[in-house]
């Protein structure tokens, strides 16, 4: 079999793998420490039992057994080892039928799409003032690393019009291992109807921290920014206590959204949820949000409160 | 038949449990329509059938274990199906008729046939359509324990799986009173597409034995905080676990009663085939010492330990010679020890043995990234004492001072081999948890790969996750022998590296950074009659049991060329490698995968083109 290509590739491999510094993990010859085969009357009539003492190298067992370390630099195949896609079935089922199966089948072990819906929080908010309440889904469908996805937020208080409350359709593609990078638009669906290029991250931080990092630029050229960060804290299996934070920037003053440049609000909140089954956890928490700067400005002439502190209780779902 | 049998009839097994009759197979166990039971209630354990023309149907129907019910996909109305009994030199016809409304396929896991009828859709078939009947048609070269399931969706989850034994024309080896088979597998009462999205949305859905604020886990604050800063577990020994699943013997939920009758002083034969979809169990007999004569259907020099890990897919054959007690327990844990499946060996019909609780969960560690900086005084392999000297790193190895030194040692040689010492490897901080200058450039990197392994090492000699430090003698691959010697001992010609990568979060699973659907079109190819060293590279926190279809394979264990085992499947340690020498001998497109069936569909699954002696380059 041997051809002389093959041979100098061989040749090759060993010069380079005598290289100092190679990770060789054939490590040499058997050490067969408790591999004790007790005598036994119905143990077949081996060639010969192996040496089982502590060993140093085990003596081959036969003529022409040899331990070799074998090639250690990975070589190309050799040219008969042929090129193309795997085709052998066509020549025996047909060309036409498997050409369909294969599509399908490579189509189910990989990049396959998903649905995942979740209501991250879906609360009542209990407060000194007007008792409110709060949404925030999420939903993606697609692949592993390429997925639509869709958000929605918005809060209000009980018996008025929606305060603020917006959808988001992005499309999100993943740019790292835990990370996603999202591309779409927003549409605000309460107060001034405002429409939002959006450009943002989202996926896992170190210590597993779950982020959302968006930056919006609306079609009167506002910019404006998002970052919001959790993490779950698991108490037993099923208790889990979520701080979470998160903050509004803006570059600009935008009176009629009462948003002024800088820092505009902050929110930390600590739910805590029990998972009656992993999809369904209800929870109570507790939420401290601060308007801050221009925006505190904006809201104390307008006659409302710079910070609230609010009871929640809700319900955490996905599926 | 009229066929002789050399194996001892009295104990074959039909793994039909307590009381159950051994009456002649009903009509739908030869194989008739089991459509109109389709409705019926699946029955647990197995039928046998044989002979030069076997029939087999595939059926949808309920299955109820333990009082849970769930969706199951039958082989002639069982779980498992049939065993399918066949004899070395024989000639076999398979008619397997689909009654379910969706496609299926039955792959023959460990026989060497044309690769046209080794039942892979899409890659040696087209599948076998719903209501239509395929005819699978070869000579039998082999024998040995073997078992088949469906390669078609996710059916092998759901009950599609069954043994298959070969009786060889020379007369068996090792003679036995009794001749059981125990195939280990899971039920959940879920649908198995569900099982697969949850995995791909995430949460650790399955895992109920996540790192809390109150769990008992030897883990100090720092090394918490270390797999946070990591966004990685140590938790995460199985993707899928108990309570979703319950563990199956025959078919059969640990307190459904499986029992294996024996005379004290017989010596009885257990056929181990681990027909699970994701679960590596543990295997022990306590009282009972376990002489493994074959692996993956090929003998092995007779070796005596006391416990061993199957992987997904593997087979044994161990022989046991009970007496003394009346009842023995066969204990399989799952690796994670969430849950066991479990069977009694009994000297009476009834008879029980105590069965022990199970034992505490094991643990990730740094070992298990390919962290690889212990000292070099020969410590096991994978016990890797080194994470101890950076305090408690290596909780799994609490218990060291009873460090197995026995059935474990085989390992040696791998303690030395470590990485570098003083490697950046040494500070927790920093860590180079995915550094891709450590890869060879034909690895794609891209989000699907969340770890590099730092220095990975040979661990053929590791015992598997949570049996590193316990204190009886443990089956590893470096104390497997082949019995008959290797036809071809060449020297490979070459080397080929192929690596596993992945990512946990993401779950996609893919070799050399390529999920399946990526790499249909670029098969790994190999020369007619090719000998090739292959080394597997595992750059994820997960133990893999990677399967070639329609070749065995030989682990380079250190063994001598001619007796290197010869095997089908090979657990790739996480963070570890394992290397087996191929001669590409059987020509055609193979199927080659992890047969953890979630991570097959979630890429890591390639196709093994072997060029056939009058095919052209
Ligand atoms: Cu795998």
């Amino acid at each position: 079999m041997s051809r002389p290509a093959l041979a100098a590739l061989a040749l090759i491999g060993s010069a380079l793998a005598s290289a100092p510094g190679l990770a060789q993990d054939h490590s040499g010859p058997g050490h067969d420490h408790g591999a004790k085969v007790p005598p036994r009357e119905a143990a077949p009539p081996a060639p010969a039992q192996p040496q089982v003492d502590d060993g140093e190298d085990t003596a081959p067992q036969s003529g022409g057994n040899e331990i070799s370390p074998g090639p250690t630099m990975e070589t190309p195949p050799p040219p008969e080892a042929g090129s193309g896609p795997p085709r052998a079935a066509d020549a025996i089922w047909g060309a036409d039928v498997m050409a369909a199966e294969r599509h399908r089948e490579h189509a189910a072990h990989g990049d396959f799409p998903v649905l995942w819906v979740q209501a991250d929080r879906l609360e009542a908010q209990v407060r000194d003032g007007a008792d409110g309440y709060l949404w925030d889904l999420q939903v993606y469908y697609g692949g592993p690393t390429s997925r639509f996805w869709f958000k929605s937020e918005g809060e209000g208080a009980f018996g008025e019009k929606i305060e603020q409350a917006e959808v988001q359709v992005l499309w999100s593609g993943a740019v790292a291992p835990y990370w996603d990078l999202q591309l779409g638009l927003r549409q605000d669906i309460a107060g001034p109807d405002t429409t939002h290029a959006v450009i943002g991250v989202q996926g896992l931080a170190p210590y597993m921290f779950e982020v959302d990092a968006a930056l919006f630029i609306s079609h009167r050229g506002d910019v404006t920014a998002r970052v919001e960060a959790e993490i779950d804290q698991r108490i037993t299996q099923r208790l889990i206590l979520q701080p979470r934070v998160e903050a509004g920037f803006s570059l600009q003053d935008i009176p009629q959204l009462g948003i002024g440049a800088g820092l505009d609000k902050v929110e930390l909140g600590l739910r805590l949820r029990y998972e009656i089954t992993r999809e369904f956890a209800p929870y109570i928490g507790v939420e401290q949000s601060w308007r801050v700067g221009g925006s505190a400005d904006y809201a104390r002439a307008a006659g409302e409160k710079t910070r609230a502190t609010s009871f929640v209780a809700g319900l955490r779902f996905w599926f | 038949m009229s066929e002789p049998i050399n194996l001892s009839r009295r104990g074959l097994i039909r793994g039909l449990g307590t009381g159950a009759a051994l009456a002649a197979a009903p009509a739908w166990a030869r194989g008739a329509n089991l459509s109109e039971q389709a409705t019926g209630l699946i029955r647990a354990g197995f039928d046998e059938v044989r002979g030069p023309v076997i029939d087999l149907s595939v059926g949808a129907g309920m299955r109820m274990v333990q009082g849970r019910r769930g969706r199951g996909v039958a082989v002639n109305g069982s779980v498992p199906g049939p065993l399918v009994r066949l004899r070395e030199g024989q000639n076999i016809r398979l008619n397997v008729t689909n009654h379910l409304d969706e496609d299926t396929s039955i792959h023959w896991h460990g026989l060497l046939l044309p690769f046209q009828f080794d039942g892979v859709p899409g890659v040696s078939f087209p599948g076998i359509k719903p209501h239509q009947t395929f005819t699978y048609e070869f000579p039998v070269r082999q024998s040995g324990t073997y078992w088949y399931h469906s390669h078609s969706g996710l059916q092998e989850q759901s009950g599609h799986y069954g043994p298959l034994i070969i009786d060889p024309v020379a007369g068996e080896p090792v003679r036995t009173d009794r001749d059981y088979i125990l195939l280990l597998s899971e039920f959940t009462p879920l649908h198995p597409k569900f099982i697969m999205q949850r995995l791909r949305t995430g949460e650790h859905y399955f895992n109920r034995q996540l790192p809390s604020w109150t769990d008992k886990y030897p883990m100090i604050g720092e090394e918490r905080r270390m797999w946070a800063q990591m966004r990685m577990s140590p938790t995460d020994i199985a993707d899928v676990s108990a309570p979703t699943y319950t563990y199956l013997a025959n078919g059969r939920g640990p307190k459904e009663g499986m029992e294996y009758l024996f005379t004290p002083g017989e010596k009885v034969r257990l056929r181990l085939i681990n027909g699970g979809a994701m679960t590596y169990f543990n295997v022990r007999i306590p009282g009972l010492a376990m002489t493994v004569i074959a692996a993956d259907g090929q003998n092995v020099r007779p070796v005596e330990v006391d416990e061993l890990q199957i992987a997904v897919g593997e087979t044994y054959d161990v022989v046991v010679e009970p007496r003394g007690e009346e009842a023995y327990a066969i204990v399989c844990e799952s690796m994670d020890r969430s849950g066991m499946a479990l069977a009694m060996l009994a000297s009476r019909p009834g008879a029980r043995a105590p069965v022990p609780a199970l034992r505490e969960p094991p643990l990730l560690t740094m070992a298990d990234m390919g962290m690889n900086h212990g000292p070099s005084d020969g410590c096991q392999a994978g016990t890797d004492h080194g994470g101890m000297d950076h305090g408690g790193m290596d909780h799994s190895a609490m218990g060291h001072a009873g460090m197995d030194h026995g059935a474990g040692k085989a390992g040696t040689g791998d303690g030395g081999q470590a990485a570098p010492k003083g490697a950046s490897g040494h500070s927790m901080k920093g860590m180079p948890m995915r550094d891709i200058s450590l890869l060879p450039p034909d690895v794609a990197i891209g989000p699907g790969l969340d770890m590099v392994s730092m220095a990975p090492v040979d661990k053929l000699g590791d015992p598997g996750l949570g049996l590193r430090d316990v204190k009886h003698r443990v089956l590893n691959y470096r104390m497997l022998s082949a019995l008959e010697p290797n036809a071809d001992t060449r020297e490979p010609s070459r080397l080929l590296e192929i690596h596993l990568t992945g990512n946990m979060e993401r779950y996609m699973w893919s070799f050399d950074g390529r999920m399946f659907d990526a790499v249909s079109d670029v098969p790994i190819r190999f020369a007619w009659k090719e000998r090739v060293r292959v080394k597997l590279v595992n750059n994820t926190m997960m133990a893999h049991p990677i399967h070639l279809h329609g070749m065995f394979f030989e682990l380079v264990n250190g063994q001598p060329p001619a007796h290197q085992p010869r095997k089908n499947i090979v657990t790739v340690q996480p963070g570890a490698s394992a290397t087996f020498d191929l001669t590409a001998n059987e020509p055609g497109d193979w199927a080659f995968h992890c047969h953890l069936l979630y991570h097959m569909h979630g890429g890591m699954m390639q196709i093994v083109t072997v060029m056939g002696p009058g095919d052209k380059p």
